[in-house]
This record gives structure tokens, sequence and C-alpha cells, in this order.
């Protein structure tokens, strides 16, 4: 086990160094910089802009500057944010809870809907309880989810029942300590709704379709032929089986759960990683797109590793090194 | 495919389940694997074809479905309503046209309220002066989906939009799917190192955050672009990150078809590699090429909504369907205009169709050899 973790962490070595890479040279390539727009504005000094090209190694050559980048990331400093003065890692560190908050939320209410619905239709596959909520799961995987956000702001500016959009109320910091949890939670009600929403079409469909494959195999028969009654099979047998995929699938789930609150965040206007990610990209802020890609792609990593993890824990039968090999 | 015996006894008396005894009734009632009957799914395939049919031809025929050019601001009726329309009476269909609207006039300008005038009606004929339905006389305006605060119709830019949003998927799944594919086909049929090499850099791109990568490469777009050369920058931005999922599958598939005796055959005759390669392993792949690609166009169209949502994709002048939905981010237009929300209806029921058709057809090319995405 710690030799297949060692493994595993030492293979995202060299994915972070290509994906940071990547993303360093791109943001390189965008045309005009944050200090040609600070350029242009009369009221701040030439002066000033040459010293803080300067202060940011502007100028040198591209490999450099992304050593320099690497190096000090490394040490555990990001750089500072351009625009916002402030250092790139304390920066992410706001609102980065937030988008795992919403991110963690949507996955266990995404998971505390879809299996047990998904089991529901695999009984009763056929019937027009199965054929009603397949639909709906194919509406909800099919409906964007911004789309999905416009209608439910809708609906909250109709009913008046949730925020419209934001992460906390003008007067959250009057609050009390519960008040502002609770006001939090209200604020995170929508947002998790529209993110469940997709996946959990998703999910219901394989647990629907992993029930049924799982109900036609041969320990299926043996169990039923030792007598046990269909409640026994289903939820000892079957369901243990069916669920074991499902690890996996969590921890992916959170990668695409990151992008889908990247916009979610943007339309709903809450304070999170996707939001600052897209101010970072408009004003060509470099160092705070670099330090939002990476930790972006460490969570996902993360998430991927756990999910490993997860499976190794729940299935004895994973062999570790075969779950290497594929790696 | 043959009518399963079973679809009958479904529907008849002995598919009702007794209660405790859920599954054995289920499992005499359906097809073994739960794969959706083949009546269903015919009539299922035939609906999203004919839905997506009509949207393409709609974005084909642009100029003659809608009314307007998508930038004809109409400046005496912002913010209009959508046009309630109503079905003529047959007796007045050959004088004034199939169906009729009412006229509008706004009542208060500062509040944007319109009202009908039932004294009046429009009629809308077929084919009036080059346009699918449109009235008789070009100073009867007909604002279908209503207007937005300048006064253009939202039903033509729609109409126009969709050029943008339905072509980006084709085109992107092209791309991505001939990238993925070609790259698939090497890594599977040469093995070895270049295998090992193909699959680490697909690894990369597929452990990107994409939605956060995808925004930082549409700061790339220059601002001064023309929309048709931006239009190509984003799908290939968007297919660049897309390929690496394809040629992973394909490998997969390859390197277990390079094994197959007639490939071992066409090696043993002395078929160079390439010929190998494209013209005997290739095609083995191509049911999962076909839904790959129907599953794969709603997210370039998902995908480019979003960026043009957010002002990184389309930008005015020209619309797409996600462009046209970043009106409704201003939270005064979403409360007191809904219908500027419509492009998002087309967005989902395209998303809809696609996805139906892709999971039929799936179902229907060899089901056990097509891994589901």
């Amino acid at each position: 086990m710690l030799r297949f973790l060692v493994r595993r962490l030492a293979q995202m070595v060299p994915l972070l160094l290509g994906i940071t890479f990547l993303s360093f040279l791109i943001v390189a390539l965008a045309p005009g910089d944050f200090f040609s727009s600070l350029a242009l504005n009369p009221s701040i000094p030439p002066q000033a802009v040459e010293e803080m090209k300067r202060e940011f190694g502007y100028g040198q050559p591209l490999v450099v500057r992304y050593l320099a980048w690497l190096w000090r990331a490394l040490h555990g400093d990001l750089g500072i944010s351009v625009g916002h003065r402030v250092g790139v890692l304390s920066l992410i560190g706001q609102r980065v809870t937030n988008t795992l908050i919403l991110a963690v939320a949507s996955l266990i209410v995404t998971w505390a809907f879809a299996i047990p619905v998904g089991v529901i239709v695999a009984i009763r596959r056929g019937q027009v309880s199965d054929r009603l909520l397949s639909l709906l799961a194919f509406l909800g995987m099919s409906v964007p989810n911004f789309f999905l956000a416009f209608l439910l702001m809708r609906l909250a500016l109709l009913t008046g029942w949730f925020p419209v959009g934001g992460s906390a109320s003008f007067d959250y910091d009057t609050l009390s300590a519960t008040g502002k949890v609770l006001d939090r939670l209200h604020h995170l009600i929508l947002p998790t709704i529209v993110l469940s929403v997709s996946g959990m079409g998703g999910l219901m469909r394989l647990m629907r379709g992993a029930i049924l494959d799982l109900m036609r195999s041969d320990f299926v028969r043996t169990a039923r032929a030792k007598g046990l009654g269909e409640r026994v099979v289903l939820f000892k047998h079957v369901l243990r089986n069916a669920l074991n995929p499902f690890i996996t699938l969590a921890g992916y789930e959170l990668g695409s759960l990151l992008g889908g609150a990247a916009l979610v965040e943007n339309v709903m206007n809450l304070q999170g990683l996707g939001a600052l990610m897209l101010d970072a990209v408009l004003s060509l802020d470099i160092y705070l797109v670099m330090g939002s890609v990476l930790i972006g792609s460490l969570m996902l990593l993360v998430g991927n590793l756990l999910a490993d993890i997860g499976l190794v824990w729940s299935d004895p039968r994973i062999d570790f090194t075969r779950l290497e090999a594929t790696h | 495919m043959p009518e399963p015996p079973s679809s009958a006894s479904r529907r008849g008396p002995a598919a009702v389940p007794e209660p405790g005894d859920f599954v054995q009734a289920g499992e005499l009632s359906i097809e073994p694997d739960g794969r959706t009957p083949p009546r269903r799914a015919r009539l299922q395939i035939g609906l999203s074809g004919a839905v997506l049919l009509v949207f393409y031809l709609t974005a084909v025929f642009a100029p003659w479905v809608a009314l307007y050019p998508p930038g004809e601001q109409h400046r005496h009726s912002p913010n209009a309503p959508p046009t309630l329309v109503h079905p003529n009476s047959p007796t007045r269909w050959m004088s004034e046209g199939l169906l009729f609207v009412y006229p509008r006039r706004m009542t208060d300008t500062l509040r944007r309220r319109y009202e009908e005038d039932r004294s009046h009606r429009i009629g809308l004929r077929f084919g009036a002066r080059g346009h699918l339905l449109a009235p008789e006389r070009a100073s009867d305006e007909v604002f279908l989906l209503g207007t937005d605060a300048l006064g253009r119709d939202l039903f033509s830019r729609l109409v126009y939009g969709s050029r943008v949003s339905l072509s980006i998927g084709i085109v992107g799944v092209v791309i991505s799917l001939a990238l993925g594919t070609i790259v698939g086909v090497i890594a599977g049929y040469v093995g070895g190192r270049t295998d090992n090499l193909l699959m680490r850099l697909c690894e990369i791109l597929m452990a990107l955050p994409s939605f956060y990568f995808l925004l930082a490469l549409a700061a790339v777009i220059p601002p001064g672009l023309s929309p048709a050369a931006t239009f190509m920058l984003i799908v290939v931005l968007m297919s660049f990150i897309r390929w690496a999922g394809f040629a992973r599958v394909i490998r997969g598939m390859v390197s277990g078809i390079r094994e197959l005796e007639y490939v071992q055959a066409a090696r043993a005759l002395g078929v160079p590699d390439l010929t190998t390669m494209f013209r005997h392993v290739m095609p083995a792949t191509l049911s999962y090429t076909v839904v790959a690609a129907t599953l794969a166009i709603p997210g370039f169209i998902l995908g480019e909504s979003a960026l043009s949502l957010l002002g990184l994709g389309i930008q005015e002048p020209s619309t797409s369907w996600g462009s046209l939905l970043a009106d409704a981010q201003n939270l005064k237009n979403l409360d007191k205009y809904p219908w500027i929300l419509a492009p998002g209806v087309c967005i989902a029921i395209t998303t809809m169709a696609f996805n139906f058709l892709g999971d039929r057809l799936r179902d229907r090319l060899d089901p056990r050899s097509v891994p589901r995405p």
C-alpha cells in the first residue's frame, strides 16, 4: 500500500510540471499583458510601471521566468497578484474554501439522491416510475448548468425564498456565529442544486445499469439458490458490489465539479476560485492565473488519488500491481 | 432488430409485480441488460433526429427564417415581450395567412409596458417578402420571442446565433476525433516507447482542470479578431483539450485489434504499416467514433456557450446562443424580461437530442464494445 502511494505521488510530479508549464506558456502567449493596460493609465507614472515590470521579472525569456516561478512555488511562494497587490496564495486561500465547500456539498447531495433512486429504478425497470425517473435523469443531464442557474435565480427573484446569487448577505458581519453559518448555508442551497443536478442523472443511470448487470451474475443466482430473500440479495450482495466502481467515480466527479463550480460561481456571483480565475484571466494577471491553475490541478489530482485509495480500501480484490500498471 | 417477446408480456397482466417479489417479476419482463426496447428506441431516434434536422435547417436558411438581420435595432420597441401567435380561421388562410398576431404599442416607456391592439390583425403569410412566415407589409413589426434593450428581435438573433452554436459542435468533433483517432491508432499499433510518450501527453491533458484551462486559453484570443477567426480559435482550443480522451479509448481498442488474425495476416503479407493502420485497423474503431462524436457534440456547444456567456468567446456584433444569454446575467433583465432565457432552452433541447441519439446509437451499434464515456 505504501509503495503504491509513493508511486502515485511520484507520478503526480511530472503531471504538475507539464500542466504548469503549459499554462505558463499560454498566458505568456496572450497578446498584451497587465502592464500594457497600466501604461495606458495616465494617473500612473511610467517609472512606477517600469519598476513593477522589474519586480515581476518582466522581459526575461519565458523559460527563465517559468523556472523562477517554479523555484519560488516550491518554497510556497506563488508570487504576487499584479491586480490585487496581494500574495496569490492568501488570495486563493480565501476563495478555495468556498469552492471546496460547494463542490463537496454537491457531491454529497448527488450521491444521497442518485444511489437510492438508481436502486429503485433498477428494481422497477420497465415500469412507469422507471421511465419517468429515467427521463428526468436525462433532462437533468442535458440541461446546461448555467441555464439551470438562471432558472433558479429567476425562481428566487419571484418567490424571495432564496438569496439571488452571492455567497453571503450584506449584513453578514453583524450576524451572530450561528446566524453566519445559517446565512452561508442559505446562500449555498441554489448553487448546490445547480451543480448536483447534472451529476445526479448520470450517476443514477450508471447505478441502474450496474445493478441490472449484477442481477444476472452467478453469485446472485447462488445467493438466491441458497434461499436468501430478495432484499438480502439486493442490499447485501448486489448493492455492495455495485458501489465499488462508484467510489472511484466520486474522485473523478470532484474534478468535473470543480469545473462546473467555476462556471456557476461566475453566473451566480459567488466568491470562489473559479470567479477569481476569470478575473485573473481577464486582467492577464499571470501569477494569479498560474496559482489558480496549480491549485485547481492539485485538487483534481488529489481527488483522483483519493478515489484510487478508496477503491483499494473498499474492494479487497484490487491488486496494487495491476492498479499501478494501468495508471 | 427483432421484436423481443418480452415487450408484449411487460404490458400484459403477467408483468404486474407481486409485493416482495419485485426483482423476479422485473426479470421476466425486460431485456436482460435493461436497454430501451427497440420500438421506443426507434421513436426516440426519430424524434431527436427530427428536432436536430429542424434546428440545422433553420441555421442553414437563417436569412429566410429570421424576420430581421441580427443587428437591426427597433428603437421604439425595446424589451418587448414575446408575441402570441394565433391561428387564423381557414376562411382567411388565402387572404390573410395561416397565422396572425395583434399589433402592439408601448404604453409606458419607463416600465416598458406594451398593449395589444385587438382591433387590427397582422397576418403572417408563408413566403411573404422572401421569408418563411412574415407579415405582408414591412412596417408591421413582429417580434416572436420579444426584443432586447436595444429593440433587436430575439427570434432573429436566435436563428442567426444557431449558426455558430450548432456548427461549433460539428467542427469541434471533427477536429478532436481526427486528432484523437490518429494519435490513438499510432499509439496502439506501434506500442512501446511511442505509445508511452503519447499516453503520458494525453494524461497531462486529461489531468488539467479543463474549464480553468479553457479560460486561460481564451485569454490568448486577441481582441480585434474577425468573428470567423474567433470562432475557429475557440473550436481549436476546445478540441485541443478534448482529443486526449478519445485518443486513449481508441488506443485501447487498437491494441486489441492489432492482435486479431486479419491484422496479423495483413502484416504477414507485407502490407506497409501505415496502410494496415489506417485501412485495416482504424475502420474497426468507427462504431465507437460515431457514438463518441454524437455524445461529444453537446460538450462543444456547452463549452462555447459558457465562454461566450462569460464574455470570452463570441462577442458583439456576432451572436451565439451563449452570448445571447449573457444578457440574463443582469438581474434586472432576468427579473423583468424572462424571455431572454430562450437561447438556454434551445441549448437544452439540442443537448438532449444529441444525448438521446448517441445513447440509442450506442445501444444499436455493438453495445459491448463501445465503452461508456
